[in-house]
């Protein structure tokens, strides 16, 4: 049972965290439960399916299509997750100060909310189809202590949730004029992590070179294998022996993204000043 | 947006359509391994260090098993009487352990690189 609760944790805990980012980032956005919720409820459907097909999805591309298949989710949520943020540079500062006058823009589809549900359904999407897999062949298997399992499972998926929910909490403290700056960061991280993971796929995949197999390895400080690494995982890409390709889409994505926030909040400082300059003059 | 997302998916397939095209693993590196009863079948593989190898694992199990091995830096699901490939190397001399992560007690194994 122990083993199972272990297991469940582990594919709940990334998506947990990822869910409580995105509720956190979204706070105060008109009918978030509504997008989020869906998003956990199209990545399980999802999963269910990708589970069903996993042998014919193993089999594609020369039998590597597993790992395309995930490096793909992967940066698909990576340019969401992008996206997001660029807007959020453009628009967070209104979204700070005055969250009603962005629910127009957000009830209108001009917000990414749908972008986030998305990010969502895509990390619930990944780490579900695995948990209906290993959860199936639990079932599956006559000779088990079904209802043991059944327990664990119920352990580890509400333990998951727990950490999800802390991380939700956490957030919240932050005064709502910081949140999103924090917010935001946290994105930037998860973005970078979640293109690091998927270049990991594709050197497994033989397409990318590795570029190094172990750069360094920090296993003896923070393993893969604890909850402490596994965390640091799922928040920032965090890898205990990493490969050079993946420290390089590390940086690119970081940088990337950081670049496109700078150059959209730049236009709309500018946009800002000539306003004012213009607002300015007929009033005095 | 839209553009976005087909020109990454178009990228994606024409890296896997390369990828078939030129695959480079000789048929003689290829190993196999099967799993039944939750157990790795052999459980010791001897392999070439310094060539790029396939290992084929069959599960021979009606239930699914995730391969996993962190000194290969491998992790791949295999579907209940299902196969799946699994590409490795070149690998320096040395034993790398492996587990069925749904059965970690009863299926171990590992690889050895002469």
């Amino acid at each position: 049972m122990l083993a199972t609760v272990i297991i469940v944790f582990r594919e709940v805990l990334e998506a947990a965290l990822v869910v409580s980012i995105v509720l956190a980032a979204t706070r105060g956005v008109f009918r978030r439960g509504l997008w989020v919720g869906g998003g956990v409820l199209g990545g399980l459907l999802g999963a269910t399916v990708i589970a069903w097909s996993a042998e014919s999805i193993a089999a594609a591309a020369s039998g590597v299509g597993q790992e395309i298949f995930n490096a793909s989710v992967l940066f698909v949520a990576v340019i969401m997750l992008g996206w997001h943020n660029v807007w959020m540079s453009q628009h967070g500062r209104e979204l700070a100060s005055n969250l009603k006058s962005v629910g127009a823009a957000v009830r209108g589809g001009a917000s990414p909310m749908h972008v986030l549900a998305a990010v969502v359904g895509m990390a619930v999407l990944r780490e579900g189809s695995e948990l209906v897999l290993f959860l199936y062949g639990v079932a599956a298997s006559a000779s088990g202590n079904t209802s043991g399992m059944l327990t664990g499972a119920i352990v580890g998926l509400g333990a998951g949730a727990a950490v999800g929910a802390a991380l939700y909490l956490g957030l919240l403290r932050i005064p709502s004029r910081s949140l999103f700056t924090v917010t935001g960061w946290m994105i930037l991280l998860l973005a970078a992590g979640m293109a690091a993971q998927g270049a990991a796929f594709l050197v497994q995949a033989d397409i990318l070179p590795a570029l190094g197999e172990n750069v360094w390895d920090t296993t003896a400080l923070i393993s893969d294998e604890g909850v402490l690494g596994r965390v640091l995982h799922a928040l920032m890409g965090y890898t205990a022996r990493p490969y050079g390709i993946q420290l390089l889409f590390y940086a690119v994505t970081l940088g990337g993204i950081l670049a496109l926030m700078k150059i959209v909040n730049g236009t709309r400082h500018a946009d800002a000043a000539a306003a004012s300059r213009a607002a300015v003059q007929p009033s005095r | 947006m839209k553009r976005v997302l087909a020109s990454v998916c178009l990228t994606l397939v024409a890296l896997g359509a390369g990828y078939s095209a030129a695959d480079a693993v000789a048929a003689d590196n290829v190993f196999t391994v099967t799993i039944k009863d939750h157990r790795f079948e052999p459980s010791q593989i001897d392999v070439p260090a310094g060539k790029k190898l396939r290992l084929l694992v069959k599960n021979l199990d009606p239930t699914p098993e995730e391969f996993e091995s962190h000194d290969l830096k491998r992790e791949k699901i295999i579907a209940g009487n299902g196969q799946a490939t699994i590409i490795i190397g070149p690998l320096k001399p040395g034993t790398y352990k492996f587990v069925g992560e749904y059965h970690e007690s009863s299926a171990q194994g590992q690889l050895v690189a002469k």
